[in-house]
């Protein structure tokens, strides 16, 4: 057995009714898994851009990739992990802060981090980070646990550097 | 000016467009207007089964015998899901077929509304594709893609899921001549590149072993096969979905391969230094233990799916395309540049004749009780081993891999990839409406056949004169097998009780049941029986019952661990 790897999946499919579906169908019936997905229509609103995050041995992977290519809906498949990209992934994140000097060293890490407070209220702050998965994960482990009340995340979302794209 | 035309009759229209012949199906409430449509019309003849599993399988043996789709028309709720069980089977082996089934008005869908189910996501795994129609302007267009889907590439069942209300709609009825999904375009052409240096490997060979399967019958390209099998002088085997394509009584022929294939198959296997698959998947009951399958094997494999290759096994040359035209291909350049094998197989051939000399298909012949083997030989025999022959799932359907030799493609006909029982009589129903002329048998057991029982019924009603050769070991067999193998003879729920009487059975509905008992009845009863030409005729045979299928490569074992007798 090789050993797993991350990998981001960019799937270019028909923006229609079930296609989500059929791909999620796939990774469960063919036993793989996914961490992460995101979708939303592309500038050409007939087609959708699917984004996933797998951990999956390389041999594997080429299987993956056959059997969504096989599906009908699927138009197009890259793996955005296998050369030069970009990848982000987007957080909103809810801590409670209850004392002042917790406060500022929170507003440090966001600084840090980069994020931004978007809405405070009743001691609750808002904070939306923007970055590779890592750095997400980095920024909640150096923030307490228990001050932290509700994570949402897109997961991971790429694209290749330079003029390649994944169009039709 | 276009006339307009309901949903209903639209679908009828677009079934005509497409040649379709025969149609299986069963109605009810959300597929009232399309029986209304089809009320009217001759063109499409429509065949009333008894169970929606039957129609989807009659439907699937049409298409295997003829090469054409099988189509097949369902209510929503039960009778959608009635039929997934032949859908799965079509999908496993690859069978062009369409399915249309009705569904609950568009408005009323997620309701919960009576006979509702959610076709789409009930047959998503076991379909190609499927198609929901919610506005029947993408009636016709979506009728078309479905055909195209169904048999274009790597074939299989595609579902068309049709809410009650668009097929009273009306709209201007005008049928695509083409199609094109930008999603959708398979590879039939192989890569020369590719195919130059499988050629150049295939020439090398020393120790070659030719093995291949249903794709080479789906993409009829048995000629091709037979040509290029010949041109090199190698040794080849079929896999149970691949039978006939190659003919079975050639000296080249080592028989089947795999689980209950043949010994000098699967040596053969084993010990080749070249294996060129073609249009095989390499499906577990055919590799056994992943570890050692061919150890010493270069591996060549040709198929149109891209998935099947390196899936279970990491082929060296890959040929991606469509058998016939890679063959043909192929044939061509071995023949135009007048090339030939680099080194002399006689030291290969003559291993492969001492396996041989095994002899591993012989059994213990019996002057009291009828042997399963000596029935299907007497089936092979007494039919010139040139009928139909369909079969259900368990001993006799191996028995009559390994004892009927198929010497033409799309005469063997049976549920290799879901192993379904219960397929092989509605399949003999769609053969023998395919082709009314010839010889349709389905080989059977006393468990599979109860599976479709109720059949009788439409083929009194058609008048389908099949004959089944039921051979009744009181016991589902291959369980019983596997529970002497490996269960320490715990036979548990194995034993078939309180069969019913055959012959009256199938009286009772005008066909002709003989009882056969004495092996010495065996040869004249069969003539008897096919002599019926205008009669289904069951003959229920009595064999033993302790008879084991050989040889036999336990499941995880490697090919070269075979059990012989």
């Amino acid at each position: 057995m090789k050993e797993n790897q991350r990998h981001i999946l960019s799937i270019l499919m028909e923006n229609q009714p079930g296609a989500l579906s059929r791909v999620v169908g796939l990774f469960s019936a063919r036993n793989f898994n996914i961490e992460s997905l995101s979708v939303a229509p592309t500038d050409d609103d007939s087609l959708s851009r699917l984004t996933l995050s797998t951990n999956i041995a390389a041999d594997k992977l080429d299987q993956v990739t056959k059997q969504l290519n096989k599906l009908i809906d699927v138009v197009k498949v890259i793996d955005v992990t296998h050369s030069s990209h970009i990848e982000r992934d987007f957080m909103l994140v809810k801590v409670s802060i209850t004392k002042a000097e917790i406060k500022s060293e929170v507003l440090n890490l966001v600084n840090i981090f980069r994020g931004t407070i978007v809405d405070v209220s009743n001691e609750v702050y808002v904070i939306q980070l923007v970055g590779t998965c890592q750095k997400i994960d980095a920024f909640l482990e150096a923030i307490s646990p228990n001050m932290i009340i509700e994570v949402v995340r897109t997961g991971a979302v790429g694209v290749l550097r330079g003029n390649r794209a994944l169009k039709i | 000016m276009e006339l307009e035309l309901t949903g209903a009759e639209i679908v009828i229209e677009s079934l005509k467009k497409e040649g379709v012949e025969t149609l299986y199906g069963y109605p009810g409430g959300a597929v009232l207007h399309i029986y209304d449509a089809l009320y009217n019309q001759q063109k499409i003849n429509h065949i009333l089964v008894r169970h929606e599993q039957a129609a989807v399988h009659a439907a699937d043996g049409y298409a295997r015998a003829t090469g054409k789709p099988g189509i097949v028309l369902v209510t929503s709720g039960p009778g959608a899901t009635n039929a997934i069980t032949g859908i799965a089977t079509a999908h496993m082996d690859s069978i062009p077929m369409v399915v249309i089934s009705g569904q609950v008005p568009c408005e009323m869908i997620g309701n919960d509304a009576f006979q509702e189910v959610d076709m789409i996501g009930v047959s998503r795994p076991v379909v190609k594709h499927n198609f929901l129609v919610k506005d029947v302007a993408n009636l016709a267009t979506t009728i078309k893609q479905a055909f195209y889907v169904a048999t274009q590439g790597r074939p299989g069942p595609v579902v068309i899921d049709i809410p009650k209300d668009v097929t009273a709609q009306k709209t201007h009825f005008k049928y695509p001549k083409t199609v094109n999904m930008r999603s959708f375009t398979p590879v039939v052409k192989g890569h020369s590149g590719q195919i130059n240096k499988a050629i150049e490997a295939i020439l090398q060979a020393k120790k070659p072993m030719i093995y291949t399967g249903g794709g080479v019958v789906l993409s009829n390209a048995s000629e091709q096969l037979t040509e290029f099998t010949r041109l090199l002088g190698y040794p080849i085997t079929n896999t149970l979905m691949g039978l006939g394509a190659y003919p079975a009584t050639d000296k080249q022929f080592v028989g089947m391969l795999g689980m209950h294939g043949t010994y000098e198959a699967n040596l053969g296997m084993h010990n080749c230094d070249v294996l060129i698959a073609i249009g095989a998947r390499f499906d577990d009951r055919v590799t056994g233990n992943l570890e050692r399958f061919c150890p010493y094997a270069h591996i060549i494999h040709i198929d149109i799916d891209p998935s099947s290759i390196s899936k279970n096994i990491e082929a060296a040359i890959p040929i991606v395309g469509d058998v016939k035209e890679v063959l043909t291909k192929i044939n061509n350049e071995l023949k135009t540049q007048k090339l030939k094998p680099k080194h002399d197989i006689s030291d290969w051939w003559k291993q492969i004749d001492e396996w041989r000399a095994v002899d591993c298909l012989k059994y213990k012949k019996s002057d009291t009780v009828i042997k399963p083997q000596q029935a299907i030989e007497t089936l092979y025999k007494v039919t010139n081993g040139d009928a139909y022959i369909t079969s259900d799932v368990g001993q006799h359907q191996m028995w009559a891999a390994q004892y009927y030799l198929f010497d033409k493609p799309r005469r063997w006909i049976n549920s290799g990839g879901l192993g379904t029982m219960g397929f092989g009589f509605p399949a003999a129903m769609g053969v023998k409406q395919a082709f009314p002329d010839a010889d349709v048998a389905c080989v059977t057991g006393e468990g599979s056949i109860q599976m479709m029982l109720q059949e009788l019924s439409t083929c009194s009603q058609y008048q389908v004169p099949v004959k089944i050769i039921n051979l009744n070991n009181r016991y589902l067999g291959m369980v019983r097998q596997w529970q002497e193998f490996f269960y320490d003879k715990r036979y548990s729920m194995s034993y078939m009780d309180s069969l019913p009487d055959f012959v009256k059975l199938v009286e009772s509905y005008g066909h002709v049941g003989l009882l056969v008992e004495k092996p010495e009845d065996l040869e004249p009863m069969m003539k008897e029986a096919f002599a019926m030409k205008d009669k289904l005729v069951f003959m229920d045979i009595i064999t033993d019952q302790s008879e084991n299928v050989y040889p036999m490569i336990a499941a995880g074992a490697g090919q070269d661990e075979m059990i012989l007798l």
